[in-house]
């Protein structure tokens, strides 16, 4: 929002933007005082815990509860017909993905069961360990049924039809037909093909989800204190199945141990806990144990996609198809669908080249495994390490430097505003300035020379990149356009207080991120008030605007340019009262470090405070006409673009023991245009972290299932996250490619690390094995994989 | 079997006693019956260090340390730390490089990285990597825990 003197946020004179302030909130977790939900401790709260179904697919034939009714401290059982009467179930589709089909989903699993770890019993007792005791005490006989766990195998005649109202398990199909790509593929002088794997995984958040849901029949409202991370969707749907009105539901998520997409969705068992919590009109509070965490939490990824690319001799891309499939689970979550990442593939598949003929098919399926829906960076790792595993397989064949044909097949820098070959209009990407950038960040020759030199002392080392594209501050056409209640703007309040200190509220969560810091960074700048004297506010239905939360990369895009706005109406706002006090005009006034001063000679007038102390308490020495007004809520979603794409390129040198088959990573790069950078320490953070949780995928991370879809590895000792000792340094460049949607013009820095590191992991791990003329595709890249390729198992 | 046990013990330099069930570890016991829930839960299997407290000086798990193994004991958790001033220099470390995010991991990260420079006052990056390796965090890529340990030490050792 640029002002009347055609000046922006950028021109604000002491600005906070750009600047690597500690985070404010920071403080407070470093101390030991963070408040998370499972810290929430009630008068007469009691503890829910779920029998969850050890079989994949069976009938429940009988559910006998009696011991359990009568063990110590049990309060209540309930079975999934029982909560059935309370929450009315959900259908995870959202309608703009068309076709896409998913039957009602019950809270607890009623008559039958569809995946190992769904829930079956509830058990309220007085403590979680009593109630875990008596979950002991409950027997169900089960009936088997037949399984469709492979999702290779889930669409074949034969398989198992999941739910019988359907005549198989497709769950949604989607296609995308660009140019002529079968004449392309024929004018093609070199053609590769080849097929990518992507393990199941999951999010592992450190804070596993957690609520305490605090039902009064008296005011018939309905408190939750949750982990979440998109607070007014979870207020309208606890609304909806609960039968509540929505006002007289507040959720409360104070801090959140990590959330990564994983609590942005609907959890039977959560529901549950609000469920009993209105049944028994006392607080109930459910904290998922890690075990059951494996089980219960959605997974992520479960890819297998068949790629095929065709090039000139000179090395331009002349054609991409990709044939992906994915398996879902027995449903489709609620409510923001599992059909989103196959969507993202399909629309990101190829996104920083120029090209004309794209064919995409994208199948979801259903199978007998654990829901799966949106995590950090959603599809984008699946379609970035196709795109860039097969640009760097046919650069080999023509003989080309990988990096070289990127940049001759990238869309030029000062070509944008331009589109994806599948029409997704593009803003303003800088592909080219990044690359360069990446170039000088690399010693890439140094590199070179060096792993020469190794390969004959037998030591192989090896380099690879991936450029790629990131959707971020999504619109309504993410999820609004298809019916699910979820808000694509942001709101953020901003309130003077008596003493000059702005008490600011935002609709955007706070997981670590550094959402708080970010919005007190853009309120300080917009009104020229200092960092410490601002208190931000978020994650309160009842105490924040309404918006969409944080996800998506959206927060600072979104919530920051709402912020600015709010900061803008309350500066002008104190200005008009400062103009009458010093009898100057407004537009001649400005706010620095807290006091009105001359815009001409940035010379003192009046602090804040005084002009606070006069509103609140002497408005008797203003004008009968006038009425302050100091507090301000804007609101802001981007308009003119569906969502701001960013770009980013990244690096991975590593070395591969062929011994062993241990992949030892020894650095990583990436630079990064997230448009502008608000607090450049949090962004390289995020950047780093992001590339973390990718690095988990391509090499450690895998919910590894038996043919009976049990799974094997579910809990964290087995299964393997990233720790320090096996991390490189990553070394993290930007490039500010503003969007000019937004005065801001900020946009999401949250998953371009995730998104593009496993694709640069697996160029260079192919390009380390080279000599042995060995590719490997199919990830996580285990040393197990390593050596089966490499013929030494 | 008497259905609970007694354990009295000093924490955080008070002293407490109650009786709680023989089953309850550690954590669970300053979390819930202390109401100190500065002190994680991650994994309740010894493997993710969110959990870590000081037990007779020395870092624990507590997810896998029973409250009776603590009775005559000196228990230490991130409140106590916090408030006697023994880790501000390591405080103000993370939060001048933002080491900590969502800050599950924190107040076990913090108390791993103490125990550490008492034991090397000079740790390299790989040895703190090392040392670190039993504490998971899923959101920073530790590395701005790195940098915070490493800050931490070259500023006890009177360097900038
Ligand atoms: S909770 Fe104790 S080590 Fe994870
Ligand atoms: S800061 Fe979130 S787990 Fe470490």
């Amino acid at each position: 929002m640029v002002d009347s003197n055609g000046l922006s946020i950028h021109d604000r004179p002491n600005s906070y933007i750009g600047r690597s302030v500690p985070r404010p909130n920071l403080s407070r977790l470093l101390k030991g005082r963070g408040s998370y939900a499972d810290d929430v401790k009630l008068p007469r709260m009691v503890h829910v815990a779920f029998l969850r179904s050890p079989l994949a697919h069976a009938d429940i034939v009988k559910i006998e509860t009696d011991k359990a009714s009568s063990a110590s401290g049990v309060i209540a059982v309930y079975n999934g017909k029982d909560l059935a009467k309370v929450c009315s179930p959900w259908v995870g589709v959202v309608t703009h993905l068309e076709g896409m089909r998913s039957p009602p989903q019950n809270l607890l699993a009623v008559d039958r069961v569809r995946w190992q770890g769904e829930p079956v019993v509830a058990v309220v007792a007085q403590t979680r360990a009593l109630a875990e005791d008596a979950i002991e005490l409950i027997e169900v006989k089960y009936k088997e049924l037949p399984l469709a766990v492979d999702m290779k195998t889930a669409l074949d005649d034969d398989t198992e039809v999941i739910h019988k109202e359907y005549e198989n398990n497709l769950c949604w199909e989607r296609n995308v037909n660009a140019g002529d790509v079968d004449a392309a593929f024929a004018e093609a002088d070199v053609i590769v093909e080849e097929e990518f794997q992507f393990g199941r995984h999951t999010g592992v958040t450190l804070e596993s989800r957690s609520i305490v849901a605090d039902y009064d029949p008296g005011e018939e409202m309905l408190t939750l204190y949750q982990s979440t991370q998109a607070p007014h969707m979870k207020q309208a749907l606890f609304a909806k199945h609960l039968e509540l009105d929505e006002h007289k539901i507040r959720i409360i998520c104070r801090d959140v141990g990590g959330a990564f997409g994983l609590k942005a969705h609907a959890y039977g068992d959560e529901f549950a806990t609000a469920a009993i919590s209105k049944i028994l009109g006392r607080p109930v509070k459910f904290v998922a144990d890690r075990m059951e965490s494996f089980l219960a939490d959605i997974h992520a990824r479960d890819h297998v996609v068949k790629g095929k690319i065709g090039v000139s001799k000179a090395g331009k891309i002349l054609a991409i198809e990709i044939d992906d499939l994915t398996g879902i689970g027995p449903y489709s979550v609620y409510p923001r669908s599992s059909g989103m990442e196959v969507n993202q593939i399909c629309n990101l598949t190829g996104g920083p080249y120029k090209f004309d003929n794209y064919r995409a098919r994208g199948r979801v399926v259903f199978q007998n495994k654990p829901p799966m829906c949106q995590y950090r960076a959603v599809g984008h790792p699946i379609a970035i390490t196709v795109t860039e595993g097969l640009v760097e397989m046919a650069a080999s064949a023509i003989d080309m430097e990988s990096i070289e044909m990127r940049k001759l097949n990238m869309v030029a820098d000062d070509d944008y505003p331009n589109k994806t070959v599948s029409g997704i209009p593009l803003e303003n990407l800088s592909h080219q300035a990044s690359t360069d950038k990446l170039m000088e960040m690399v010693n890439y020759k140094e590199i070179r020379d060096e792993q020469k030199k190794l390969r004959k002392e037998g030591i192989y080392r090896g380099v690879g990149f991936a450029a790629l594209i990131e959707v971020t501050n999504p619109g309504p056409a993410f999820y609004g356009v298809g019916g699910a209640p979820i808000s694509a703007q942001d709101g953020c309040s901003v309130k003077l207080d008596a003493k000059g200190n702005l008490i600011v509220g935002t609709s955007i969560t706070e997981q670590g991120q550094g959402a708080e810091s970010v919005i007190s960074q853009v309120v300080a700048t917009a009104v020229g008030i200092t960092p410490d004297k601002i208190k931000v506010i978020s994650g309160d239905t009842e105490n924040t605007p309404y918006g969409g939360g944080t996800w998506a990369s959206r927060g600072t895009g979104i919530g920051g340019e709402a912020a600015a706005k709010a900061g803008k109406v309350i500066r002008d706002n104190v200005l008009d009262v400062a103009g009458i006090l010093l009898q100057s005009e407004p537009n001649t006034l400005d706010i620095q470090n807290n006091q009105v001063v001359n815009k001409s000679d940035g010379a003192e007038r009046m602090s804040v405070a005084e002009i606070s102390r006069v509103v609140y308490y002497r408005g008797d020495t203003l004008p009968k006409d006038f009425q302050a007004e100091m507090m301000a809520v804007q609101h802001y979603f981007p308009k003119s673009y569906p969502f701001a794409f960013t770009n980013s390129v990244h690096c991975c040198h590593l070395e591969v023991d062929v011994n062993t088959g241990f992949i030892k990573l020894l650095k990583h790069w990436a630079v990064e245009d997230c448009g502008t950078v608000i607090n450049p320490q949090n962004v390289d953070d995020q950047v780093r972290g992001g590339v973390v949780q990718g690095i988990g995928g391509a090499l450690y991370e895998e919910c590894i299932y038996n043919e009976q879809g049990q799974l094997l590895n579910g809990n964290l000792a087995d299964y393997l996250v990233p720790m320090a000792v096996e991390l490189p340094d990553i070394v993290v460049g930007h490039v500010e490619s503003k969007t000019f949607e937004s005065d801001l013009g900020a946009k999401g820095a949250g998953e371009a690390g995730t998104a593009g590191a496993p694709a640069a992991i697996m160029n260079a791990l192919n390009d380390a094995l080279m000599p042995f003329d060995v590719r490997l595709t199919r990830q996580p890249f285990t040393p197990q994989k390593v050596l089966e390729a490499l013929g030494k198992l | 079997m008497s259905k609970f046990v007694q354990v009295t013990t000093t924490v955080n330099g008070e002293n407490v006693s109650r009786s709680v069930e023989p089953r309850t570890n550690l954590v669970d016991f300053v979390r819930y019956d202390l109401e100190l829930t500065g002190s994680h839960v991650g994994c309740e299997h010894g493997v993710c260090g969110a959990c870590t407290i000081r037990l007779n000086g020395e870092i624990v798990r507590g997810c896998l340390v029973l409250a009776a193994q603590a009775d005559g004991g000196v228990v230490e958790t991130i409140e106590g730390l916090s408030e006697s001033g023994k880790i501000s220099d390591l405080q103000d470390s993370f939060l001048t490089r933002n080491a900590g995010q969502c800050g599950s991991c924190t107040p076990g990260m913090l108390l791993t990285a103490d125990s550490l420079l008492e034991e090397n006052k000079a740790p390299t990056r790989t040895e703190i990597r090392e040392y670190i390796s039993g504490n998971y965090c899923r959101c920073t890529g530790f590395e701005a825990i790195v940098d915070a340990i490493e800050m931490t030490s070259k500023k006890r050792r009177g360097g900038s």
